[in-house]
């Protein structure tokens, strides 16, 4: 199949971006979406030019490191899918495809589609763990938690970090990621203690790192490549105002 | 050079304990003034940055990801062992060590694998701890699967996320050092060099992988937490970033690299479907507790699965190991495959795979069940091939997964440089001549937080009189300028050829001579072929870029400059060996069935390889392993 391309390019963090258009012809509809940019990589390494940079590492749809807008819509039209995941079967031959970085302005574009997302590690520095140390663990079923529970915490846990419901919002908030860890956290023993200090620093985090306010359009669930829930927000808002209401950090 | 493994006097089940009451120790006040660098932020290096850093010593991480959460132990899927017994089968340490031992074929140190099945008790709890979401039975007892190879249900799982869920607690552990300032975080960051001074490990040559400018880092020990290198073949079940390029260029300053040969091809991954591919997606292991595997009995089969009658379906590793089956072993599944498939037997487009098939399972739990115990995987399967394996078998192929060889380490996880150690799959340690499932996690993730505390603060405490370690001398002046000048001979190449084309030329030569099976004549070649690519690459590879800028390709090609090195010595390593080992299948070596014939007399030794300079050879050294708990037998999964 053939494609045209309308990519972001920008040079570096200052640099000014534009949208350039490449043409590709003879594409194998089993690709990927990121085979698809290797191959126009090497074609433009070939012809002498700069290839496109752009994040990834595992594509199997579980480091969250490939995110990037196409056709506006972060990791692509396919719902609940990370941008390694997507194939060309999801496009039309002929069809034009817009490629963007994510956009939010705690996401500063680095270069062409790599964004830097640092923020979210510091957003889980600031409270996203349990605070246990090495080598004195109680023994693990000394701790039973019902199978629903684990489950429930898992559905939290399985967030990839990829920065797509921030670059969906159009508040560019992080509600969605820091309330998966949060809910994640508070809803196991293990991180009940903490459960106040923590979302009260992890909110604090997430503002002082500029990322804007959830105004429930809950445009996150739908692009979430893990399906995490806007309940996770809702259960934020209950643990924050739990921890206001007691007083307690 | 003779390698001293330190294993510690006493019977098997006390060593550890005697080797951590006389390790020494150090001062919490003498902590401040060391300073330790780890590379890596997978399973093993967020482990021992996150401990190292708790313990107050000053702690620099790097990792080449733009978030150390996103290391590759974050794609492991199936699950880790642990010999708790929870399931009351018979599970026990002593278990756990024969199996292990077994399964890698005589071919790991007694010590180490004991000493591993030993803490994997503690592991569960510490990330239980963490808040890791195992999966749970209905009364809230943490619950186990069994994997391929044993018998006992001992692999603990998070559904099939279990890697990231580990590595998770594992990053989030590093965060809060990172959060208290005990943990200094350097993502995108890529290591290029060791600096060595008067024989120790002293700090290393990192480029900044966003500006491009080299740094130096020093410091009283390195740890190197790195990963494997199966990413040499191409075509693997790596993510792409994973590389050798920090073991090798640690062995090219004095470390042996061990066992480099011996690589793992599991059995269920996704069939290659073209040439523009990049990678091949593995189905987790856990699969085959449900799935069954065949193949048409009829060469050349063009009919759709589901219509081939039950009669004309050969269940081939039920017929040929009965006793384990669908669980056979890694390597024996993924050779039983590449039999078939060879013969002519294949399925799919290329004729490249086998099925794996749900329906028997389907029928008899439901689909919910199947759903709720693999229901990811099988999205995954439909995203990536477009088929719903609810309705008809999957495709699987055999692929390189895991590299057992890297640096050697004594029982310490010290290489032969002192100060330089080298944790989790960097190492060659535990896992033999073919790692079972599950425990590789279990090895980078001791490794990281019950093991190297201890022998790394050993080390340490005989360097509290170092004073700092400056970096303004002249091994690191040289080191920077090797650096910088690779980089810069790379880039002025200016050919005509991509680094992506000289990496799958090489994956295809290794899959073909050095791959699942390998004879005396296709190595031989191979090491010819290998040498001719790598002069071809330093004349006519392409980069486009600059070299003090971001710039990807520039990345890739110092990493393809050192696979080169690295294939040839696995070649090299495959020669020398002439019997067949687990993983290592020597087709000059079997018996009258086909099946692996392991040399005991003359090859129960590791086999640990020098670096010699450009044009000399490799040298090898031999540490000959002992086996006083038990005796060598003859693998049988029949
Ligand atoms: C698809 C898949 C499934 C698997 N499933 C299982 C399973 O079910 N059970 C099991 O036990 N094992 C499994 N494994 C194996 C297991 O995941 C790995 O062996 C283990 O996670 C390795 O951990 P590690 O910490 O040694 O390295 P990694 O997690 O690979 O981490 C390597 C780190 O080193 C960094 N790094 C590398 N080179 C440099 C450099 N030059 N400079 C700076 N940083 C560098 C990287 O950035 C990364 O942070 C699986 C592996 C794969 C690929
Ligand atoms: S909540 Fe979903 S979209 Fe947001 S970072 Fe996590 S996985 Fe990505
Ligand atoms: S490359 Fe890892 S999630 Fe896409």
């Amino acid at each position: 199949m053939d494609l045209h391309l309308k990519i972001w390019r920008q040079k570096d963090r200052k640099g000014e971006g534009k949208l350039v258009d490449y043409d590709l012809k003879g594409l194998n509809s089993h690709m990927s979406f990121l085979e698809m940019l290797d191959t126009l990589n090497e074609k433009l390494i070939t012809e002498g030019d700069e290839p496109v940079e752009f994040d990834h590492d595992c594509r199997e749809g579980i480091c969250g490191q490939c995110g990037m807008m196409i056709n506006g819509i972060a990791h692509g039209p396919l719902k609940h899918t990370t941008t390694c995941q997507l194939h060309l079967r999801s496009f039309k031959d002929g069809e034009t495809i817009l490629i963007e970085p994510f956009r939010a302005e705690a996401f500063p574009v680095k270069k062409d589609l790599k964004v830097d997302r640092s923020a979210f590690d510091r957003i889980i520095s600031s409270g996203g763990f349990v605070s246990v140390n090495t080598g004195q663990a109680p023994d693990a079923t000394a701790i039973p938690i019902t199978h629903q529970t684990a489950e429930e915490a898992f559905d939290s846990a399985a967030c990839i970090g990829c920065g797509a419901c921030v670059a969906t919002c159009k508040n560019g908030s992080a509600a969605l990621f820091t309330s998966a860890k949060i809910t994640h956290m508070a809803i196991l023993p293990q991180g009940k203690e903490e459960r106040s200090k923590r979302v009260m620093d992890m909110v604090a985090q997430m503002d002082t790192e500029l990322f804007g306010h959830c105004s429930n359009t809950e445009a996150c669930e739908v692009e979430c490549p893990q399906g995490i829930s806007v309940l996770n927000i809702a259960r934020m808002n209950f643990e924050y105002n739990r921890a206001l209401f007691f007083n307690k950090k | 050079m003779i390698l001293n493994s330190k294993i510690p006097q006493g019977p098997l089940e006390h060593k550890w304990a005697y080797y951590k009451k006389k390790a020494k120790l150090v001062n919490p006040a003498n902590r401040k003034k060391l300073d330790v660098i780890v590379v890596g932020t997978g399973l093993a290096g967020s482990s021992i940055a996150a401990s190292l850093g708790e313990m107050g010593y000053n702690v620099k991480s790097f990792c080449f990801q733009d978030s150390p959460r996103r290391a590759h132990s974050v794609a492991a899927q199936g699950g880790v062992n642990a010999a708790k017994n929870y399931k009351n089968d018979g599970d026990s340490v002593y278990r756990m060590f024969v199996d292990t031992l077994k399964g890698g074929d005589f071919r790991a140190r007694e010590a180490n694998v004991y000493r591993m099945a030993e803490c994997s008790l503690n592991l569960i709890d510490q990330s239980v701890a963490q808040g890791v979401p195992f999966g749970r039975e209905y009364g809230g007892y943490l619950n186990n699967r069994s994997f391929g190879g044993v018998q006992v249900s001992r692999t603990f799982y998070a559904r099939g996320q279990t890697g990231q869920q580990l590595l998770l607690g594992a990053y989030q552990a590093l965060m809060r050092q990172v959060g208290k300032g005990s943990v200094q975080l350097f993502s995108r960051h890529e290591m290029l060099d060791l600096v060595v001074i008067d024989g120790k490990a002293r700090g290393i040559i990192v480029r900044n992988l966003d500006t491009g400018e080299i740094e130096r880092h020093a410091a009283h020990a390195v740890v190197l937490a790195t990963g494997g290198y199966g990413k040499i073949y191409y075509l693997s079940t790596l993510a792409m970033g994973c590389n050798g390029s920090a073991i090798w260029r640690a062995h090219k300053k004095g470390a042996l690299m061990a066992s480099p040969s011996w690589i793992q091809v599991h059995p269920t991954s996704l069939p290659q479907s073209g040439d523009y591919q990049s990678k091949l997606t593995l189905m987790s292991e856990s699969l085959r507790n449900d799935g069954r595997i065949w193949v048409p009995l009829q060469q050349n089969e063009n009919r759709a699965p589901n219509d081939i009658p039950e009669n004309e379906r050969d269940y081939y590793l039920e017929r040929r190991y009965p006793a384990f089956g669908n669980l056979a072993p890694r390597d024996i599944s993924s050779r039983a495959a590449k039999e078939r498939i060879d013969a002519g037997f294949g399925i799919g487009p290329l004729k490249n795979a086998v099925y794996l098939d749900f329906s028997k399972a389907i029928k008899e739990q439901g689909k919910d069940k199947i759903k709720e115990k693999y229901g990811n995987l099988f999205d995954m399967y439909l995203k990536i091939t477009g088929y719903d394996a609810y309705n008809e078998p999957m495709m699987i192929s055999p692929s390189a997964h895991f590299s057992m060889g890297g640096l050697w380490v004594d029982y310490e996880l010290m290489t032969t440089v002192p100060g330089l150690f080298a944790l989790g799959e960097a190492n060659f340690a535990d896992h033999g001549a073919n790692r079972l499932g599950a425990n590789s996690l279990l090895q980078a993730s001791v490794d990281g937080y019950f093991i190297a505390p201890y022998t790394i603060a050993n080390y340490l405490a005989d360097e509290i009189h170092t004073g700092k370690i400056s970096s303004d001398t002249p091994e690191f002046e040289q080191a920077e300028n090797t650096v910088k000048n690779q980089i810069q001979d790379l880039i002025n190449i200016k050919g005509t050829k991509t680094v992506d084309h000289f990496h799958k030329t090489l994956g295809k030569l290794l899959y073909d001579y050095c791959g699942l099976a390998r004879n005396e004549e296709g190595l031989k070649y191979a090491i010819q072929e290998i040498r001719k690519l790598k002069q071809e690459f330093y004349k006519d590879v392409r980069i486009s870029g600059q070299g003090d800028k971001m710039n990807t390709e520039l990345e890739k090609a110092g990493r393809v400059a050192d696979y080169f090195e690295i294939g040839e010595l696995m070649c090299y390593d495959a020669l020398t060996r002439n019997e067949s080992c687990g993983a290592h299948f020597r087709e000059e070596f079997q018996t009258p069935d086909g099946e692996a014939m392991r040399n005991d007399e003359d090859y129960q030794f590791i086999s640990a390889w020098a670096w010699t300079g450009k044009n000399g050879g490799p040298e090898l050294i031999k540490e000959p392993l002992i086996f006083e708990e038990i005796q060598p037998t003859v693998r049988s999964y029949k």
